[in-house]
């Protein structure tokens, strides 16, 4: 009896959280969440607790079986991958637009300060503004197809990006710049050696945000008004109840977004190397 | 011998912050001479203006009053013929060694490949061949001052402008770093204006040290030779009687000085 216990004990330390088996952990908190989601929402598991009606619990919250099979039918049939590209389309357009854009209102504002105290209020306001709501506006100047929801995304980036160049160009080290001048730097070469540097560790630093938000725009554009993309497809299934398909979309942009993430995680190591990383050590070989 | 550097009456005012109308003198007429290879040092209680001196000779600090010659000639706008050791971090941390040593160079548009060829060179003697792909977060703060000190000396600057260059660092790095400063300058004798609060550091490396008075209004109230024989050993020379000799007298002018100043920085 006590051998029994004491094994029991030792079955629960091995299989209790810790970083050994933190995915399995993961793994086991979506199964469980994919199986409360079927059982609550099956028409025949369990009676009704809050509709009146054995089905209803699905109309409103979907099937995990029945999303799994939409999305398997969308990849195994090939329809979604037009869309998933123009998404992916507009999603980098908006991101280098507004990126560039950034880049170079921010370089000029911070380094003509009259300029900056010209446009200051103006800035703010723009920034302050929800910029989702310009989406009609674009509607009307770029059409329904992808040069709107571009357009839109850009609207997102380019204050992100816009805000970070200016405090990377105001941050920029007086020290390593007077070096760069003593080491007989041209202004051109000031810009293009220092200032962009400095600005860029800061739009870096912002990638996940701004990506993010190109996401957004074009996601959101799409369902607003489009014929095609993603966002289109989850208004599609929308407009015909077809709850599955729109959790199918919503899995599907988030797979998606994680996806872009993870590009940028690594785009963002290549580019930052020279930056440090906590306790960094060397291998010993 | 002839002339490198020349400041002459050189007065600095900014604008005081509490007070606009009186603005704060932190130099004033002062004229400080290098020959042409020769080591000076100037020394002073901190806040002296030492660096702002220093600036003036750099041409990046244009003086109130005053001039500054180079060679004979008045510079207008950053002094060309200078290198700069500056008393803080100054090297680009987006490029790796390497690449901040030939940062000037490539200003100048020497071609990459000779630049690298030069830059690799220069890592060798300052000590740090092999380093050169490293990132600035990846040395230690003398191997850094390493870096800045190749990347001023393969401009070959004829007059190299120092400030406080080793403050920052321990003492054995730092005598380490003297010794072979003073190596790289015995092998083809440059100008060096050298700024300290260190008397000692000053003595050990100088030809002649210029001692300031405490801010504001600075201005050089003393000049000692130190004829001392070079090549020198600066953890040896500190030893020797003329080195405490020297130390004294100077000492016996600064020390009103640095009380001065230090009564000054209690104010504050």
């Amino acid at each position: 009896m006590r051998s029994n216990s004491k094994n029991s004990v030792g079955f629960w330390t091995r299989i209790a959280p810790h970083r050994g088996n933190l995915r399995l952990w993961q793994v086991l908190v979506l199964l469980l969440a994919l199986a409360l989601w079927h059982v609550f929402t099956s028409p025949t598991l369990l009676p009704p607790i809050y509709f009146d009606d054995n089905n209803k619990a699905a109309f409103f919250f979907g099937e995990p079986v029945k999303v799994a099979s939409q999305l398997w039918e969308w990849f195994w049939g090939g329809e979604i991958y037009r869309h998933l590209w123009i998404t992916l389309v507009e999603t980098l357009l908006a991101f280098l637009i507004g990126t560039v854009s950034g880049v170079i209102a921010g370089m000029w504002l911070a380094l003509s300060p009259m300029a900056a105290a010209i446009c200051d209020p103006y800035i703010k306001a723009l920034n302050a503004m929800p910029r989702v709501i310009l989406a009609p506006i674009f509607f009307v100047w770029f059409g329904l197809g992808m040069a709107s929801k571009v357009a839109l995304g850009v609207t997102l980036v380019f204050f992100i990006v816009f805000f970070n160049v200016y405090q990377g160009v105001k941050e920029v080290s007086p020290v390593v710049l007077a070096n760069a001048r003593m080491l007989g730097a041209s202004p051109r070469q000031l810009l293009r050696h220092v200032y962009l540097p400095s600005a860029m560790s800061w739009v870096f630093a912002s990638l996940h945000n701004s990506v993010g938000l190109a996401f957004v725009g074009a996601v959101v554009g799409e369902y607003l008004g489009s014929a095609a993309g993603v966002g289109y497809v989850i208004h599609q299934a929308e407009g015909v109840f077809d709850i599955n398909a729109v959790f199918a979309g919503i899995l599907l942009l988030t797979a998606f977004a994680l996806a872009l993430d993870g590009l940028v995680s690594i785009a963002e190591k290549r580019l930052m190397v020279w930056q440090p990383r906590s306790a960094e050590t060397e291998r010993i070989f | 011998m002839s002339n490198a550097l020349v400041l002459e009456n050189i007065t600095c005012a900014f604008a005081s912050q509490d007070d606009p109308s009186r603005p704060y003198v932190a130099v004033q007429d002062t004229t400080l001479r290098v020959g042409a290879g020769e080591f000076v040092s100037v020394v002073g209680p901190t806040g002296c203006g030492k660096t702002t001196l220093l600036n003036v000779a750099a041409g990046l600090l244009q003086p109130s009053s005053g001039s500054v010659r180079v060679f004979d000639e008045l510079i207008d706008g950053v002094n060309r013929r200078a290198g700069y050791l500056f008393q803080s971090e100054a090297l680009m941390p987006w490029r790796d060694a390497l690449g901040n040593v030939i940062a000037g160079l490539e200003f100048r548009g020497v071609p990459i490949d000779e630049a690298r060829q030069r830059g690799n060179d220069w890592l060798r003697r300052v000590g740090l061949a092999g380093f050169g792909s490293r990132y600035l977060h990846q040395l230690s703060g003398g191997q850094r001052k390493r870096v800045s000190l190749a990347q001023t000396l393969i401009m070959d600057p004829k007059i190299i402008l120092m400030d406080e260059p080793f403050s920052a660092l321990d003492v054995q790095t730092r005598q380490l770093m003297e010794n072979e400063l003073l190596d790289l300058w015995q092998a083809d004798r440059k100008s060096v204006l050298f700024i300290t609060h260190d008397l000692e550091e000053a003595i050990a490396l100088s030809d002649r040290v210029i001692v300031l008075s405490a801010g504001p209004a600075t201005h050089p109230i003393g000049e000692y030779q130190i004829d001392m024989e070079r090549p020198r050993d600066v953890s040896e020379i500190r030893m020797t009687p003329r080195f405490s000799e020297l130390h004294s007298k100077i000492w016996q002018s600064m020390k009103h000085e640095v009380l001065k100043g230090y009564a000054q920085q209690q104010q504050k």
